[in-house]
């Protein structure tokens, strides 16, 4: 890669790896939580299903269009919140956030792949890409509190 | 024109950004301001900010020449009959809206029929719409041809005796189409209707005539067209505007107010409630100079010569689409295969280049391309054929970063 280091904080290999290998791609047949969400100014969407049962997240798909950060935040958050409980997920979520806005948060969580989409905060125009259905999770999430 | 000149003075070209030589591709948003404007502006707040038709004090006096001198600039800018034919607005939206609100509302009702197109702006649609839902009027798209302009046949086929509104871009900010408006004015003026001109990606770059056009609205933006944001151009023919009501009431623009009636001041005043917009008008009024003592015509021809060269170079690079006709205005806009526009243009800002992703404010038009969003790089007067360079490059530099995944 003949890039300037910058990019590369953005563009990392596994962020690449979901956008091109979407985990959880498609739409739920029984779902209990379908949640669409856009993001209007760029014209991103995300449409969102997923199955909770018992506070549980049991099952979670997505299908949208969009970027590489949008689309492979999506299928990360898919693969993070699945088996977790309602709280958990919400949890994550703000833990999300704060990564996203630059913010302390605690670093003992074990992420996993989502580590990966710390270097979206050093790039302010893209934050709302990658907080698209992150958001759609926790408006979905919310709804069955 | 000489483009050295004319880009010394325009102060912000000259930086870096990400450590790289700004190349400003994004003028079809926002143009730059050449410093006549900043000047303007500067002596405004400096020497005699006041507001204006109130005052008997001379700092009001010399505040209300300056605003009402920039009308007379627009005036002879578009060619208008009158000044009272020129309202100063918010911008292009606020005009538009203007129309919609106040002839749409008060002269359509069932049946009858409102005509754009399918490569129109948000802003000369919603109006539109909600006019349509206001009144039951019918909303109908003259649809575009393969290459994304416009044939008379189907204006022709889509304007009826029905129709009491076509409303039409006069340049398309996605496909850089330039629009035959004074034959779709015959077409409308034929079937009875008014002929409303959105001129938001004309007007900066070309001249525009409003009697030549024979248009009975028309509608700009000042921060376009080297003049600041905030301030627009509604251009109205007087035996319409005359018959119209104001959208917004309030101070400046009445004449007597009583418990329960008031009355309004003649045009264009009637249609200016509250403090109108002064620094923008001045600040306006000094881009149309600029403009003009470079002149339009020599603006058009060179940005002409930029798109044909954008277009020859942007179309060697092989999984690059273009999208929109080839004789076209300043701007072309594009994808990239198996790479979102966001990402292009993160990494073209990386490379210093600013242009612009998403869906432009015309989502039935990113419908009819079957995209759900596009590149856009626009060119005004101080862009060079070296921008274009740069962009070609960085664009090969953004497929070969892209191609270690697909």
């Amino acid at each position: 890669m003949s890039f300037n280091n910058p990019l590369d904080t953005l563009y990392r290999q596994v962020i690449m790896d979901h956008y091109k290998n979407p985990r959880n791609r498609g739409v739920l047949e029984d779902e209990n939580i379908d949640i669409n969400m856009n993001n209007p100014t760029c014209g991103d969407r995300v449409h969102l299903t997923m199955k909770v049962e018992d506070g549980k997240v049991m099952d979670a798909k997505f299908e949208g269009e969009g970027c590489s950060i949008s689309m492979s935040s999506a299928s990360m958050m898919t693969q993070a919140i699945k088996g977790k409980t309602i709280e958990e997920a919400l949890e994550l979520a703000h833990v999300f956030s704060d990564m996203m806005q630059g913010k302390e948060y605690d670093e003992s969580l074990d992420l996993g792949d989502i580590e990966a989409l710390q270097g979206v905060s050093k790039f302010p125009a893209r934050i709302k890409c990658a907080t698209l259905a992150w958001k759609a999770m926790e408006k979905g999430l919310r709804s069955q509190q | 024109m000489n483009v050295k000149e004319v880009r010394q003075l325009f102060p912000i070209l000259d930086q870096e950004v990400n450590g790289k030589p700004l190349v400003y591709l994004d003028s079809a948003a926002t143009s730059q301001k050449p410093l006549p404007v900043i000047e303007a502006l500067n002596q405004y707040y400096r020497g005699y900010n006041s507001n204006v038709h109130r005052g008997v004090h001379t700092l009001g006096t010399k505040a209300t020449d300056a605003y009402e001198g920039a009308r007379e600039k627009v005036r002879k800018f578009i060619n208008a009959k009158s000044t009272q034919e020129i309202i100063f607005t918010r911008g292009t939206t606020t005009a538009l809206n203007t129309v919609a609100a106040s002839y749409g509302r008060a002269n359509l009702r069932e049946g009858d029929e409102i005509v754009i197109t399918y490569m129109e702006h948000h802003s000369n649609i919603i109006p539109w719409q909600q006019v349509a839902k206001y009144t039951g009027a019918t909303l109908k798209y003259i649809p575009l041809q393969e290459d994304g302009s416009i044939s008379l046949e189907d204006v022709e086929k889509t304007v009826t005796p029905n129709t009491k509104i076509v409303s039409v871009m006069q340049v398309s900010n996605v496909l850089g189409a330039i629009n035959p408006i004074k034959q779709i004015a015959q077409i409308a003026h034929q079937n009875g209707a008014v002929m409303v001109v959105d001129a938001a990606q004309s007007a900066p770059h070309m001249k525009v005539d409003v009697q030549d056009l024979d248009c009975d609205f028309l509608a700009f933006s000042g921060h376009k067209m080297c003049g600041p944001t905030g301030i627009g151009v509604l251009y109205g023919k007087r035996s319409l505007l005359e018959q119209m009501e104001p959208v917004e009431f309030g101070g400046e623009m009445i004449d007597f107010v009583g418990l329960y009636e008031s009355t309004w001041k003649e045009l264009p005043w009637k249609f200016e409630g509250g403090t109108p917009i002064i620094a923008g008008a001045i600040g306006l009024g000094a881009a149309i100079d600029f403009l003009e003592q470079i002149g339009l015509e020599n603006i058009m021809a060179y940005e002409h010569q930029l798109a044909q060269y954008a277009l020859e170079q942007l179309s060697a690079i092989e999984g690059l689409t273009i999208y929109g006709p080839k004789e076209r205005a300043g701007l072309v806009t594009f994808n990239i295969d198996n790479v979102h526009p966001h990402d292009v243009a993160t990494v073209l800002d990386a490379e210093g280049i600013a242009v612009r992703a998403g869906h432009h404010c015309a989502q039935p038009l990113m419908k009819w391309l079957h995209v759900s969003a596009t590149a856009r790089a626009s060119f005004y007067l101080y862009n060079t054929e070296e921008d274009i360079d740069r962009l070609v490059a960085a664009l090969k530099k953004t497929k070969e970063y892209f191609s270690h995944v697909f």
